[in-house]
């Protein structure tokens, strides 16, 4: 018997626990040339601003050991420009598709998440841990005050669930995540990226034109997998779990360790057929351990 | 764009730090253009390497690469027989219209000017006195200088310059490139080289009134067009534009972009 793939997160189905995550995919165009679209759970696109944003100078990546550092600043064609060029496209697969949003203000979250739910994405993932921007970034997902206050904006104006991602850059995870619950959230995806560092010694230079980046790639995952887990305990809501996920065995920890779905980013760089091997990797470890559906494992570690 | 396996069947050392790998792979050697590169894996370094495609040979595709960090030190152990874990082919290739080229190469630069040389020589290699292609290749010093007999077999001429003098002409490329160009009608410049180099040749092929095409490099994650690392800025009529490297480019007419 096949096992059952499908999990539903905020009355949203999807075909697989595997989505793409925000930033590693495009809008699917480049990937899609691999494989087809149809064939994962669901799509996070690039992360959408008001209008079009060029981003930072390069470098904007820097290779660290198991991991990459990157500082792309949000480089996007504007949400408008998303609704009329992508989204049409992303619609002609079978799988469920993300916006991920940064705004420099409340009002600009709404303002996305009114104009996104009437285009008919499926959710909506605000991203208020985007290490790489002053505005729209890390400021709202630090402090339980401003998360709140974007979450409830959000919650007021979409008509699609709404996904929190969260940021590791915090000192208590568990508090931002009860808050962000507490104003209604739908979900909560994590981690984005840890904030990092590079500098070329032969020209004390940092590698990197922003000088700091984001860390992703397998040298997040045991932070990623603790930090899910911290958040499995202190919220109820489903939890999307990514950072550093490259096999079907990762993807399995990180359901053990709470999350109900992940994502799958740096690995696809690596390995463009990265979220199906994950995928495939999820199935045959619920096939070989007889388990029906892959809604059974998350949460299932069994502690010491 | 395809992943493939593909088997090393030749390795040389053509100077001190530079090596050429050549391996096979029917599929990629099918997709192959001028100018265009492969994401090659490197052991345990996570992000793929771009190297651009030198040559294609049949079912048989060459590399040839400098020495800088560990991906290139992996690179450089190969030996025949080994596997290597290719993406390819990336990017968007040169752009050969009719007429005379003219191809400049800085030290490693120059290899994906070789593959540009082969496929504008349209007439049989062993004449290449009626070769459309003239190449001038700059090098800092006379163990630097690589590919020079590869690109005489295709090109007319080929003139080499080092910074120091130690071999052909004393200085850079842009003495030679001045002189052809005001000597003879090319119907364009093909580059490939540092970003000064880029920056001189293209001024003077713009005065000149010859369309200049640059391969440029930029640091690369995915190399496919999705992460948006690798963009360089451009204009085009009047509006500032990022282009991806990996995607749009490497080779992008140097009227475009922001040198
Ligand atoms: C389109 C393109 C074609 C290229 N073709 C060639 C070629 O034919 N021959 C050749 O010798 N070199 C070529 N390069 C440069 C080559 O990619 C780098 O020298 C190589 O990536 C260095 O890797 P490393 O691990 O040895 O060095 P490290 O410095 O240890 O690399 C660290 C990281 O920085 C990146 N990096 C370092 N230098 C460069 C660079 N100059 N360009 C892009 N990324 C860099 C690496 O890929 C890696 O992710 C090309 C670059 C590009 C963008
Ligand atoms: C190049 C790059 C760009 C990213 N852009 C975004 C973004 O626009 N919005 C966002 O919420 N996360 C962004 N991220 C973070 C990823 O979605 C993900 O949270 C993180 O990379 C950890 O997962 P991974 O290790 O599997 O890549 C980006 C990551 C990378 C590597
Ligand atoms: S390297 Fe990812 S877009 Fe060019």
């Amino acid at each position: 018997m096949n096992p059952d793939m499908r999990v539903t997160i905020a009355g949203v189905e999807f075909k697989n626990p595997v989505v793409t995550a925000s930033g590693t995919f495009g809008f699917g165009r480049e990937y899609g040339e691999f494989y087809d679209l149809s064939e994962l759970g669901g799509i996070c696109v690039k992360g959408l601003t008001p209008l079009p944003r060029l981003g930072n100078a390069t470098p904007r990546v820097a290779e660290t050991p198991s991991g990459m550092l990157n500082a792309v600043g949000l480089q996007n064609p504007g949400v408008d420009a998303f609704i009329a060029n992508e989204l049409p496209n992303l619609r002609k697969f079978d799988t469920r598709v993300i916006a991920n949003i940064s705004g420099g203000t409340v009002a600009e979250y709404g303002e996305m998440c009114e104009k996104l739910s009437a285009a008919g994405v499926d959710m909506i993932e605000l991203n208020v841990s985007c290490p790489n921007v002053k505005a729209g970034g890390l400021h709202f997902g630090t402090s339980t005050e401003s998360v709140s206050s974007v979450v409830r904006e959000a919650k007021m104006r979409s008509t699609v669930p709404i996904i929190v991602k969260l940021s590791p850059n915090v000192t208590s995870i568990a508090d931002i995540a009860r808050a962000c619950e507490d104003s209604g959230a739908d979900a909560l995806s994590l981690i984005n990226t840890i904030l990092g560092m590079r500098i070329d010694t032969r020209t004390r230079r940092p590698v990197l034109a922003n000088n700091v980046g984001g860390l992703s790639g397998p040298a997040i995952f045991p932070v990623a997998v603790r930090m899910v887990w911290q958040t499995r305990c202190a919220v109820r809501i489903p939890i999307i779990g990514m950072g550093g996920i490259a096999t079907g065995d990762n993807a399995v920890e990180m359901l053990l360790a709470g999350a109900n779905m992940v994502a799958v980013g740096t690995a696809s760089f690596v390995d463009p057929l990265a979220p199906l091997k994950v995928r495939d990797g999820i199935e045959k470890y619920l096939r070989q351990n007889e388990i029906g559906s892959v809604s059974e494992l998350c949460g299932g570690v069994l502690l010491n | 764009m395809q992943q493939v396996l593909c088997r090393v069947v030749r390795r040389a050392q053509l100077a001190d730090d530079v090596v050429a790998l050549a391996f096979e792979s029917a599929e990629l050697a099918r997709t192959a253009r001028a100018g265009q590169f492969i994401g090659v894996k490197c052991g345990e370094n996570l992000l793929r390497r771009p190297i651009s495609i030198c040559d294609v040979t049949g079912d048989e595709l060459t590399i040839v690469f400098a020495l800088k960090g560990a991906g290139t030190q992996f690179l450089a152990e190969r030996k025949v027989g080994d596997v290597l874990d290719v993406l390819g082919t990336l990017g968007n290739g040169f752009d050969i219209p009719e007429g005379e080229i003219l191809v400049v190469g800085g030290g490693i630069g120059s290899p994906p000017l070789l593959s540009a040389a082969k496929t504008a020589q349209t007439e049989s290699v062993n004449d290449v006195a009626t070769s459309r292609v003239t190449a001038i290749l700059g090098f800092r010093s006379k163990p630097n200088v690589i590919l020079a007999r590869e690109f005489a077999t295709v090109c007319r001429e080929v003139y080499i310059t080092t910074d120091d003098g130690t071999f052909g002409r004393h200085g850079t490329v842009a003495a030679p490139l001045e002189e052809l160009l005001s000597a003879r009608k090319f119907a364009a410049v093909l580059a490939c080289g540092p970003r000064p180099m880029l920056r001189a040749v293209a001024e003077v092929a713009e005065r000149h009134g010859v369309t200049c095409q640059v391969s440029l490099e930029e640091r690369m994650a995915c190399g496919v067009g999705a992460c948006l690392v690798c963009v360089c800025a451009t204009r085009k009529d009047g509006e500032i534009a990022n282009r991806r490297v990996c995607r749009d480019g490497p080779v992008l007419d140097s009227r475009e972009v922001i040198l």
